[in-house]
């Protein structure tokens, strides 16, 4: 954990001094990310996503969404694009309290959600700087086809590294590609290693909560650093003490160590109730095995490692297997072995409300799930960043209903077994 | 000649039958051929037409079908058009449709391709992906693989193997449509009062049912009548309607804004009958043709990439010039992310250069029109007594 602080603030640091000590930024989206290339060309890249859910952490994003409101933006939308949109119009001041630099390059990485095309057109007319643009085919039909590798490889080619180049003043080295993504696939065993240690019971860590705090952030800004290797490394062998001293996970509430429900969790968390929200998880003893929202960054529990060997091919693959990019077959499917694969007694579905491109078709979702799992869905609905979104009472009300339900089937089953 | 009055009823009745009686009389009259539904925006009907398959436009149910097990699919805050879609199939509506395909317009319809490979296993669901890069030689060749797969996607439900001559008399037809729809536009512009925007909308989606071959005549008459319409010029306020490119006004709107003393001089609405500019060329390897012309189109709407921050509105302006238009209403489906979230952006375009405009959000099943009534008619009162500008 302290070294998760000391990288971050470094790295927010780093981004405030970037424009003294020359180091060129680039304004760029989680899901498909390139971290790699970038840190190839010494650029520092900046998650407007990670800016506003660390504002809504602080409770900032009210106040930023109703100015974002305020400058013509409908209640309708994605409030993430109107929480970043409000911080820079009060002055882009960064979760570290220091002013974020201005883009040198926007590089829109569309993975997954078109709200992604309209943010960064939104931003370019604040910011006098080149967009690049990486078009990332859809999964639509479930598979990745030669047409679509060979489509990003290009725009990778003639887009992306130009622009690149011509930002940073660098010419592309292919070999320091190759050693940064080499790294990631080192890490990359590290995480997946600490995302199955859940399959434990009981399980040393928490997928969703503790996934999104602690396991996956880190992996964005800095995958393909020496520091991200030391870091996965120390989380493993820590995860790995836990384990055999049969600890549960660690929680802001303290060492969860009474494991009664196991659960796979669909969707984003809500970020301004964010310790209220898994509070409510700690005080009933359910702990997430699993979670679909650690893998927009990327599917690593599904065979994925950044191949150094065929490096433009493999950041392709990379961008279209983020889970925001998989078809809802797909998406159903990989819930449904998590189940299976984690022995969860049931799953969890937390729709957001402004964010079409996880929500939609989420009711489908719950009634295949439950279909085909014979496992009890819940379904409960928040926002990312709204806070008028987060009804504290509503969302505890269905959650305890759902672990009363989930008791009662599992009564029922020891009953049965007693009977038979 | 035939009368503007019946051709407009004809339209409506193919407007109003939901039970997409015209795609199964064209079925029955076509043994061989395969019929197959597509979302808003774009799809290359000529791609359809040379495999036999007839193009229908899925466009929603409008304010005339009751919601009873979409809404099962979709929480309160998606908008309205895909919950009607499922509502459609899953009433039987569609059932002439041999296959559906979802254009890659928003996660919204893209999620819905999924949800049709659950629910509808036994039907083709084809996801269109198209190019948001816009080099001939990245996206243009991406393109052209896609609208490769298309063709064989359709062919494989109607058995045929078009010939490259076969696809170019398919374009040859929708380049004379395109053309049509230019001179039934132009004239709407020119003169409202022999179009009014009601009929010219209702004209328009007897396209989404009916083949192309008669759907031009249709066109054909409809000009034919109204040119010997009496009438004469009316004072009323010309207006731009912006962000209806995909959920679809209902019909009582578009009326409502008629008798608001708005002329509705255009429109995105239908975007897929108009979507290439240009006419395609009828030379050479006509998917290669097909491919130059998308990726050539400069238009703008709000499910394609606009790479210049510069240019970003230039298009809608650009109409305002052209249609006289005196100021833009924004009426966009509520929740519709790429509309509302385009909105302001192309308010700034308007702004920088002095034009008025309103803004609503409506669905397709709004039912209340006195708000949308009262803001119209103030706003074309406004543009009267003080000018667009
Ligand atoms: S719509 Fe959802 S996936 Fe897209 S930017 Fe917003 S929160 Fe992210
Ligand atoms: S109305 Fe808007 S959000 Fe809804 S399906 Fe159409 S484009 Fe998508």
């Amino acid at each position: 954990m302290v070294k998760q602080k000391e990288m971050i603030a470094d790295h927010f640091h780093h981004l405030a001094t970037a424009k003294e000590n020359g180091k060129k930024v680039i304004y760029t989206f989680v899901p498909g990310n390139l971290t790699e290339l970038m840190l190839s060309f010494d650029a520092l890249p900046l998650h407007p996503e990670i800016n506003a859910l660390q504002s809504g952490m602080r409770k900032l994003s009210g106040e930023y969404i109703a100015e974002a409101e305020r400058h013509g933006h409908s209640e309708d939308v994605c409030t993430y694009v109107k929480c970043d949109i409000g911080m820079m119009l009060k002055g882009n001041i960064g979760p570290t309290g220091e002013k974020l630099p201005e883009p040198d390059l926007l590089l829109l990485s569309y993975t997954g959600c078109f709200t992604f095309m309209k943010w960064f057109e939104l931003l370019k007319e604040r910011y006098d700087c080149p967009v690049a643009m990486l078009h990332i085919p859809y999964q639509g039909d479930g598979e990745i086809t030669p047409t679509m590798i060979d489509y990003i490889v290009k725009q990778l080619r003639t887009e992306i590294i130009p622009k690149f180049e011509q930002v940073t003043g660098q010419e592309f080295d292919i070999d320091r590609l190759r050693e940064l993504m080499g790294n990631s696939a080192r890490a990359e065993e590290d995480l997946v290693w600490v995302l199955e240690s859940a399959k434990n019971k009981p399980s040393p860590i928490d997928a969703y909560f503790g996934g999104v705090y602690y396991i996956g952030p880190l992996f964005t800004a800095f995958r393909g650093t020496e520091a991200a290797l030391e870091y996965y490394r120390m989380l493993r062998e820590e995860v790995e003490g836990r384990l055999t001293a049969g600890q549960g996970p660690i929680t802001p509430e303290g060492l969860l160590d009474n494991e009664r429900f196991r659960l796979v969790v669909e969707g984003p968390p809500n970020w301004t109730h964010f310790r209220e929200f898994w509070k409510m998880f700690h005080d009933e003893g359910a702990v997430v095995v699993a979670s679909t929202y650690t893998k927009v960054g990327g599917t690593y529990d599904r065979g994925f490692r950044h191949d150094p060997s065929r490096p433009l091919e493999s950041l392709a693959e990379y961008c279209m297997g983020c889970y925001t990019n998989l078809n809802l077959p797909s998406r159903v499917d990989m819930i449904a072995k998590y189940i299976e694969d984690y022995d969860a007694d049931g799953f969890l579905i937390n729709s957001i409300k402004s964010c079409n491109s996880f929500s939609a078709g989420q009711l489908v979702m719950l009634r295949e799930i439950e279909e085909r799992t014979g496992r009890a869905g819940g379904f409960i609905e928040t926002d990312l960043v709204d806070p008028r979104y987060f009804s504290a009472s509503n969302v505890k009300n269905r959650l305890e209903s759902y672990f009363q339900m989930l008791a009662q089937k599992r009564g029922e089953k020891q009953a049965e077994m007693v009977t038979s | 000649m035939k009368n503007v009055d019946e051709i407009v009823e004809r339209c409506e009745e193919l407007y109003e039958d939901l039970e997409y009686g015209a795609v199964a009389r064209w079925k029955e009259a076509n043994p061989e051929g395969a019929a197959v539904g597509f979302l808003p925006t774009y799809i290359p009907r000529e791609v359809l037409h040379a495999a036999g398959v007839l193009p229908v436009g899925i466009l929603g149910a409008g304010d005339q079908l009751e919601i009873v097990k979409g809404d099962a699919f979709f929480q309160s805050y998606i908008c309205h058009i895909p919950r009607s879609v499922v509502e459609l199939g899953l009433s039987g509506k569609l059932d002439s449709l041999d296959g559906m395909i979802f254009p890659s317009t928003c996660d919204v319809i893209r999620n819905l391709s999924g949800i049709w490979k659950l629910q509808f296993p036994d039907k083709l669901s084809f996801y269109f992906d198209v190019p948001q890069n816009f080099d001939p030689e990245v996206g243009g060749a991406f393109y052209a693989d896609t609208l490769r797969e298309l063709l064989e996607a359709m062919c494989s439900l109607t058995g045929r193997d078009p010939k490259s001559v076969d696809l170019s008399a398919s374009i040859h037809l929708y380049n004379e449509n395109r053309r049509l729809i230019a001179k039934l536009k132009a004239l709407r512009s020119e003169e409202p009062w022999r179009v009014p925007a009601s009929e010219l909308y209702l004209v328009l989606r007897a396209g989404m049912v009916l083949p192309i071959e008669e759907f031009s005549a249709l066109i054909e008459d409809y000009l034919e009548a109204v040119a010997a319409r009496e009438g004469h010029e009316v004072d009323n306020a010309r207006v731009l309607l912006a962000g209806a490119f995909c959920e679809q006004p209902p019909l009582t709107l578009i009326r409502t804004l008629e008798r608001s003393g708005c002329e509705v001089v255009d429109d995105d609405t239908m975007l897929v009958l108009r979507w290439l500019g240009d006419e395609v060329s009828e030379e050479g390897d006509p998917i290669e043709a097909l491919a130059k012309a998308y990726i050539a189109y400069t238009g703008e709407a709000s499910c394609k990439y606009v790479p210049d921050g510069e240019q970003k509105g230039i298009q809608l302006v650009r109409s305002v010039r052209k249609h006289c238009v005196e100021g833009v209403i924004f009426a966009a489906p509520s929740f519709c992310d790429p509309a509302l979230l385009d909105r302001p952006m192309l308010q700034s375009a308007l702004d920088a250069e002095g034009i008025s405009y309103t803004a609503f959000n409506y669905a397709e099943n709004t039912g209340q029109m006195q708000p949308i009534r009262e803001q119209a008619g103030t706003f074309a009162d406004t543009i009267k007594l003080w000018g667009g500008e």
